[in-house]
């Protein structure tokens, strides 16, 4: 049997044409910030090298860059910004819990390794 | 742009009619695959930090390893993989685009940004194409172990080999014969197999011929892995890194050189590096390709005017959200393996 009395989200995501001008604005902004994020991180690649001092400091800016546009993508890009607050929580509290943990542990553990056969050898 | 219905009392709320999150079923399920899809690319790339953690000698830097552009050879840093960077953001634009379009019915503006995307999708296929068979091909130098068991990757200028001319004749070539074709690729497998000795090659009918090759430049011996001498990320530069692998390269002894890249070595690093840039670039390239046919199937399905009959275009911003999620995987992929 059909039902009647269901909602049909999908007609919620209809805009009209002014809308539709400034959500096009917003998606060129974002197209010239990822474009610029892109070519800063190219060049600090390409003219500061690993056994520069700074090398640390370029190295984090390079993930704090990443998730930058990596939150530009997911918020404006995949509309993420548009949706409920607790669709968002759903979607990103996976990373922030266990994803973070799993890197830190990881990592950690890859250099105890690294360390006990550069100690015990193979 | 959510919408909200005033009335939420529990019989509604439970009785299926409001979703919790005003989302359709086909929208969030999409999100939840890619909730998982997310996780699988986070484990690899975590694995690939976890073996870059426990690993003794040097991991390959970016900027060394992928220096080349189509057409114009060496000395272009990161420019070829920032350009498929740019290819895969600009796609993911007109993706949204087309989205944009969808939510405002317009069909022709949905089939032109849809186009462009999946032009764009097949523009950054064909860039990995190229990237994976140059890595697989690999350098003119390749990868030496020198005298003193250290292994170290070579930079600079190589010199064009003119011709091999025939010494002492084989099975197929007479004395005297000098050969001018498949050059390189005949020096590089004889060098692996430690068919050169002293300047002269012992070509696969048996036949030696003495090796007419121009002077290398700007030669630079970067340590990858430490020996007896060489410390770690040494750098060996002009005579004395001519010297050394001309040394290791003529000695006739098999296996001192790797050229390119294949699953059990490769000349950029250790083993499990090309493991990992098979795989991770791999995987992420077929999610590109699958993105490429269900865009076109999407498409086929717009042309058709199946979304406008129904009233939505949501069947785009479905394919659209596992479009961007490409891009957004290739932002990591791009960090971790290129630039850090």
């Amino acid at each position: 049997m059909e039902r009647d009395d269901l909602i049909e989200y999908s007609l919620h995501t209809h805009h009209s044409e002014e809308k539709g001008k400034e959500i096009r604005k917003k998606i060129i902004f974002v197209t010239i910030l990822l474009t610029a994020v892109t070519i800063l991180e190219v060049g600090l690649g390409a003219f500061i090298k690993q056994s520069n001092a700074i090398w640390p400091f370029v190295k984090w800016s390079f993930v704090i860059l990443t998730l930058f546009k990596a939150g530009y993508i997911v918020m404006v890009f995949m509309h993420l910004g548009d949706e409920r607050k607790w669709m968002r929580y759903v979607i990103l509290l996976p990373y922030f819990i266990f994803v973070l943990y799993l890197i830190f542990i990881a990592l950690w553990e890859g250099l105890a390794v690294g360390h006990a056969w550069e100690t015990y050898g193979f | 742009m959510a919408g909200h219905v005033a009335e939420l009392d529990s019989k509604t709320l439970w009785g299926g009619k409001e979703s919790p999150f005003s989302t359709s079923y086909g929208k969030l399920m999409m999100w939840f695959f890619l909730v998982s899809d997310a996780l699988t690319f986070t484990g690899l790339l975590i694995a690939y930090g976890f073996t870059r953690h426990d690993v003794q000698d040097a991991w390959p830097i970016g900027e060394e390893t992928f220096n080349s552009m189509p057409f114009l050879g060496h000395g272009y840093p990161l420019l070829y993989v920032a350009l498929m960077t740019f290819i895969l953001i600009v796609s993911s634009v007109t993706m949204v685009l087309a989205v944009e379009a969808g939510h405002r019915m317009d069909r022709k503006g949905v089939v032109k940004w849809m186009i462009a995307t999946i032009i764009g999708g097949f523009f950054f296929l064909g860039s990995q194409a190229w990237e994976w068979s140059h890595f697989i091909h690999g350098s003119e130098f390749g990868k030496i172990e020198l005298a003193d068991g250290s292994q170290a990757i070579v930079k600079g200028h190589f010199g064009e080999i003119n011709n091999f001319k025939v010494t002492v004749a084989g099975s197929e070539h007479k004395k005297g014969d000098v050969i001018k074709e498949d050059l390189l690729h005949t020096f590089h497998h004889a060098a692996v197999l430690g068919d050169i000795e002293d300047g002269k090659i012992t070509l696969h009918d048996g036949s030696i011929a003495k090796i007419n090759k121009q002077h290398d430049h700007d030669m630079v011996l970067i340590v990858k892995k430490a020996g007896k001498n060489h410390i770690l990320n040494a750098r060996i530069e002009g005579k004395q890194a001519e010297k050394m692998y001309y040394e290791s390269l003529y000695s006739g002894t098999a296996n001192k050189v790797v050229y390119g890249a294949d699953l059990k070595d490769n000349e950029y690093g250790p083993q499990q590096y090309g493991q990992f840039f098979f795989f991770i670039t791999g995987f992420h390239g077929f999610h590109v390709f699958s993105g490429v046919i269900i865009n076109i199937i999407i498409l086929l399905g717009v042309v058709a005017g199946t979304y406008h009959k129904r009233g939505h275009y949501e069947m785009v911003e479905k394919t659209g959200l596992y479009w961007h999620f490409v891009d957004l995987v290739w932002v990591f992929v791009f960090t971790f393996f290129y630039l850090i």
